[in-house]
């Protein structure tokens, strides 16, 4: 086995001067009648080649996105992912170190981590951020139990515009705490209306923007009513690049915002691993969850960077700790941060204004045909559709065509009403040959 | 050391006269700086490549920006040479021994990477119609299968996503299980040497955590643990083999008394790594248990994640897992997305989507790569090595614990007593030494630890000139060279940093100059 340096004559030698007679003498503390006696009844070791061949034959029996039109999002969106991404999240050095625990010899991570930290309290409007989440949802869920600890109180409210599974995931989170979260019903047309559920014992109201439907909204009042009663606003972006030509969820107010930062650098790759983002005021950061990177200076006063404020945390804290999260998206959080550099000023908001222009294009053609009507008033780069016909079906059609032509709502949102809604994501990686496929397609379909 | 420019400047802080190794930009050959991004960049510059946009009339409706985000404009070549030049001050396994205790840091196979990024798997959508991913969904049942076969359990959750998560899910598992039979139990029982994500998930299902302190041989203290056993106890959180590199050869006994009150067996599986092959959790009794698959099966850690933490589950808590799950119908394979029908009793949802899929594919070409006769070989390697070092240092070094070890050799600070060198010390003079130090003051239990996880990827010679180099420091430490290690590391891209005052101070983002008010970037980047 290449990966294991050891040869048989090395082994007997190390047990001799280990001074045990096999190395089943080295598991003994093993009860004796649990140890197994022959191998484990799975294939034996594989060569690199042959390995490879079973991936490939796996990956052949999937509709790769890279070579069929793709409107899928609801949360996970297409997005070019630039070579030198790709490239530096596989250098070694970042690659296959472990989580920078000894400073001086990891600061490439800690400056890094420092620098995305950055990018998203930028982004996001919010004074600081932390090293980031498992993912969006988990970063929602953390960031409710937050504000119950910031405000002391209790209650959450959900809007029923949130992503599902950010709702279930808050919901799964919070059902052994003491909080307790309610959760509005989905208003497809028409706004939210929260004010009759903000009360004195709130502890924040979360609300998506971009919603799950694609809408998009000033939330400015939102966040004044919430102050008032004494309550936090959380915002949840789960399209990172909306930012770019969006005013910021910090510009409206937001006292916490919980994004999923995958639509930057990081490959859809069926839906995981992914980047949650948390960011917030300087005033809260002691009841932020997560790792936390500062800058600092080293005995010769240059700087450098740490891991900080880790008095929040499970390996300190302990059953009093802020989270149990321990590992989080360290390398996703890289790609991230190299992808946002690329982009820069002049380009971030350039990726979301072409996002912005194809999305716009495709829904006035698809608003033509006859059995599909937008839906949204308002979208950044996804919007939903009505059909005459159940989504679902149209969606199987459109995949035997080799075409992903979008997310039936009724998948993640399978209540009355929801069969004929479909959500359509129009990304910068959609060519205008996809949507003129798409616009055919449907044409002969409906 | 950079001035608030961002250039790099001379040092006047150094008591020593510097003046014939100083260079003009503050490089040393190939130890080079880099600014922060942000003290770099030309307005207008562009790293990446895009179409014109198209002119729409805007569908934002009132929510246009209208301030800028403050992001600085770099091109491609300045990109990368920024992050390559980060890169190099960074340690990592690939440039050397890294003996960090309880994070299995092994060898990173570049087949997962290579496979992980085929097209068909890495670009696949989350929400695609099940037909077009019966490949993904045939990849993800197969790694359950082997998950199944290795711990000898009949069922697991797939989507937690690293080994706190996967904490979380099996505990939940458990408290669902209770309430499902209408009991309210309160507390769970921790050894004290626990990894602290145990209580603080505890903690996070509600319950109260009741710790168990540990035995003179460095397992659980079984008469406390009887002691405090009882009918309102939900479970038991074990590691195996535990914190302290010590198989809990009290295992079925514990799994049989905590069945007896009618609570639940959660096992870490942090150190799954040093029983592969040579025993089951499924045959000491264990209800669940997470799988680490950054640790155990070699998916990369990637300076802090991302993770994975599959959870296997026993027959009495299979039903109250998360959903998503595979299924298998007559058209393939499906997907229980939803808390109803056959999943009407799971306790909810983790995660967006179905689990970490990168780090699935990367762990499943690690197993099929090793086959069964291999992984039992990491366990028995692994095991070897860690014993290979515990004797290679026992005269130098104190085990507080006697007798084999498994995959990591624990040891004491108390033959650095009257040195004047602490743990911290070593571990910094280590860094100069060449190898990234072992886990330090961890366990809790045991003073001044020293936790050295060697794993199998390490060759004999490897272990021979690390063992050399503890003796040499070791010797170095009681010839009464103290200011040496305080000192450490002398060679690292930094020296010791200011932990206090990071913490005092918190720093957490750049701010552009004219934003600082209280000039904090000055005082702390400017020489």
């Amino acid at each position: 086995m290449r990966y294991m340096p050891h040869t048989a004559d090395e082994r007997a030698k190390m047990l001799g001067e280990i001074g045990v007679g096999s190395v089943d003498d080295l598991f003994v503390d093993i009860p004796v009648e649990a140890r197994l006696k022959g191998l484990l009844d799975l294939p034996l070791h594989a060569s690199e080649m042959d390995v490879e061949k079973n991936f490939r034959t796996l990956a052949g029996k999937n509709l790769s996105p890279y070579s069929a039109p793709c409107f899928l999002g609801a949360g996970a969106y297409q997005h070019h992912v630039p070579s030198v991404a790709d490239h530096l999240i596989q250098r070694s050095e970042f690659l296959t170190a472990y989580t920078p625990y000894q400073p001086e010899i990891s600061q490439g991570t800690l400056q890094a981590l420092f620098e995305f930290q950055t990018q998203v309290a930028l982004i996001t409007g919010m004074e600081v951020a932390n090293a980031s989440m498992y993912d969006g949802a988990t970063s929602c869920a953390e960031s409710v139990l937050m504000a119950c600890r910031v405000t002391r109180r209790k209650k959450a409210i959900l809007s029923g515009n949130l992503h599902p599974h950010y709702r279930d995931v808050t919901r799964t989170t919070l059902q052994f705490t003491e909080f307790e979260a309610t959760e509005l019903s989905p208003v497809l047309e028409g706004r939210e209306d929260f004010e009759a559920h903000i009360g004195s014992d709130i502890a924040c109201v979360v609300v998506q923007n971009p919603d799950f439907f694609g809408r998009v909204q000033d939330l400015t009042d939102l966040a004044e009513k919430c102050h008032a009663a004494g309550a936090l606003l959380v915002v949840v972006v789960n399209e990172v690049v909306s930012l770019g030509a969006m005013m910021s969820p910090g510009e409206m107010g937001a006292d916490i915002v919980a994004g999923e930062g995958q639509s930057i650098g990081v490959p859809l790759s069926y839906g995981g691993p992914y980047v949650g983002l948390l960011a917030t005021r300087q005033k809260f950061v002691r009841q932020m969850p997560g790792r936390l990177c500062g800058e600092t200076v080293d005995q010769d006063g240059k700087r450098g960077f740490v891991l900080t404020l880790s008095t929040r945390e499970q390996h300190i804290r302990r059953e009093k700790a802020t989270s149990n999260i321990c590992t989080n998206a360290g390398l996703c959080s890289l790609a991230f941060t190299v992808h946002m550099s690329l982009l820069g000023e002049t380009g971030f908001a350039k990726l979301a204004e072409i996002n912005h222009g194809e999305a716009v294009a495709a829904a006035e053609l698809l608003n033509e045909l006859d059995g599909v009507e937008v839906v949204n008033d308002t979208f950044f780069n996804e919007f939903m559709l009505r059909l005459s016909v159940n989504a679902t079906d149209v969606v199987e059609k459109l995949a035997e065509k080799g075409i992903l032509g979008g997310v039936p709502v009724a998948r993640l949102l399978p209540d009355a009403g929801t069969d004929n809604l479909l959500l359509v994501a129009v990304t910068e990686t959609c060519a205008a040959g996809d949507i003129r496929k798409l616009v055919s397609a449907l044409k002969e379909i409906l | 050391m950079l001035n608030n420019q961002g250039r790099p400047t001379r040092p006047n802080t150094s008591e020593q006269d510097n003046s014939t190794t100083d260079t003009f930009t503050g490089n040393k050959a190939l130890d080079l700086e880099t600014p922060l991004i942000f003290e770099q960049g030309v307005p207008g510059r562009l790293g990446v490549d895009m179409a014109e946009p198209k002119k729409v009339k805007s569908r934002l409706g009132n929510t246009a920006r209208n301030n800028p985000v403050g992001l600085p404009d770099l091109s491609e070549p300045q990109v990368l040479r920024h992050f390559v030049r980060l890169s190099r001050q960074n340690y990592s396994i690939d440039s050397g021994f890294y003996p960090l205790g309880s994070c299995t840091m092994k060898h990173n196979p570049r087949i997962n990477e290579k496979v992980a990024r085929l097209a068909g798997l890495g670009d696949l959508h989350p929400m695609q119609p099940v037909s077009t991913v019966q490949g993904a969904l045939e990849l993800i049942d197969d790694l359950a299968h082997w998950l199944k076969t290795i711990t000898g359990m009949p069922a697991v959750a797939m989507s937690p996503a690293a080994g706190a998560h996967g904490e979380l899910c099996g505990v939940m598992a458990i408290r669902a299980a209770h309430e499902a039979k209408g009991e309210a139990r309160k507390r769970i029982l921790v050894p004290e040497s626990a990894h602290g994500t145990n209580p603080a998930t505890a903690a996070l299902c509600g319950y109260k955590v009741d710790s168990v302190p540990a035995r003179e041989d460095g397992r659980m203290d079984m008469d406390a643990f009887a002691e405090k056993l009882g009918p309102d106890v939900a479970g038991v959180m074990l590691t195996n083999p535990n914190t302290c590199g010590l198989f809990e050869n009290d295992v079925k006994k514990i799994a049989d008394m905590v069945h007896e009150v009618g609570a639940y067996f959660y096992c870490d599986g942090a150190n799954l790594n040093a029983i592969l092959g040579r025993v089951r959790p499924g045959d000491l009794g264990v209800d669940a248990m997470h799988i680490n698959l950054h640790k155990t099966f070699s998916t990369p850690h990637g300076g802090g994640g991302p993770g994975s933490g599959p959870v296997v589950l026993s027959e009495a808590l299979a039903a109250f897992a998360p959903v998503p799950f595979i299924t298998h119908g007559e058209k393939g394979f499906d997907l229980v997305e939803h808390v109803e029908g056959e999943a009407a009793k799971s306790f909810g949802r983790m995660k967006t989507y179905h689990g970490q899929m990168g780090m699935f594919i990367r762990a499943l070409a690690y197993m099929q790569s090793h086959g069964s006769d291999g992984l039992r070989q990491i366990a028995e390697d692994a095991v070897l090595n860690a014993n290979y070092v515990r004797v290679g240092l026992n005269d130098l070094l104190h085990s507080p614990f006697d007798g084999i070890c498994m995959h990591e050799a624990l040891f004491d600070d108390s033959s650095l007593k009257d040195t004047g060198v602490t743990t911290l010390d070593l571990a910094k003079a280590m860094i100069d030494e060449g190898y990234h130090p072992m886990t330090m003051y961890f366990p809790l239990v045991v003073h001044g630890a020293m936790l050295i996880e060697p794993t199998e990827s390490e060759s004999r010679e490897t272990l021979d000139q690390f063992i050399g180099a503890m003796r040499h420091l070791l010797n170095k430490a009681h010839k009464g060279e103290t200011a040496y290690f305080e000192q450490a590391p002398h060679f690292a891209p930094r020296r010791r940093l200011d932990e206090t005052g990071a913490a005092r101070n918190p720093i957490l983002r750049w701010i552009p100059e004219e934003d600082d008010p209280q000039n904090k970037r000055t005082l702390s980047a400017a020489s």
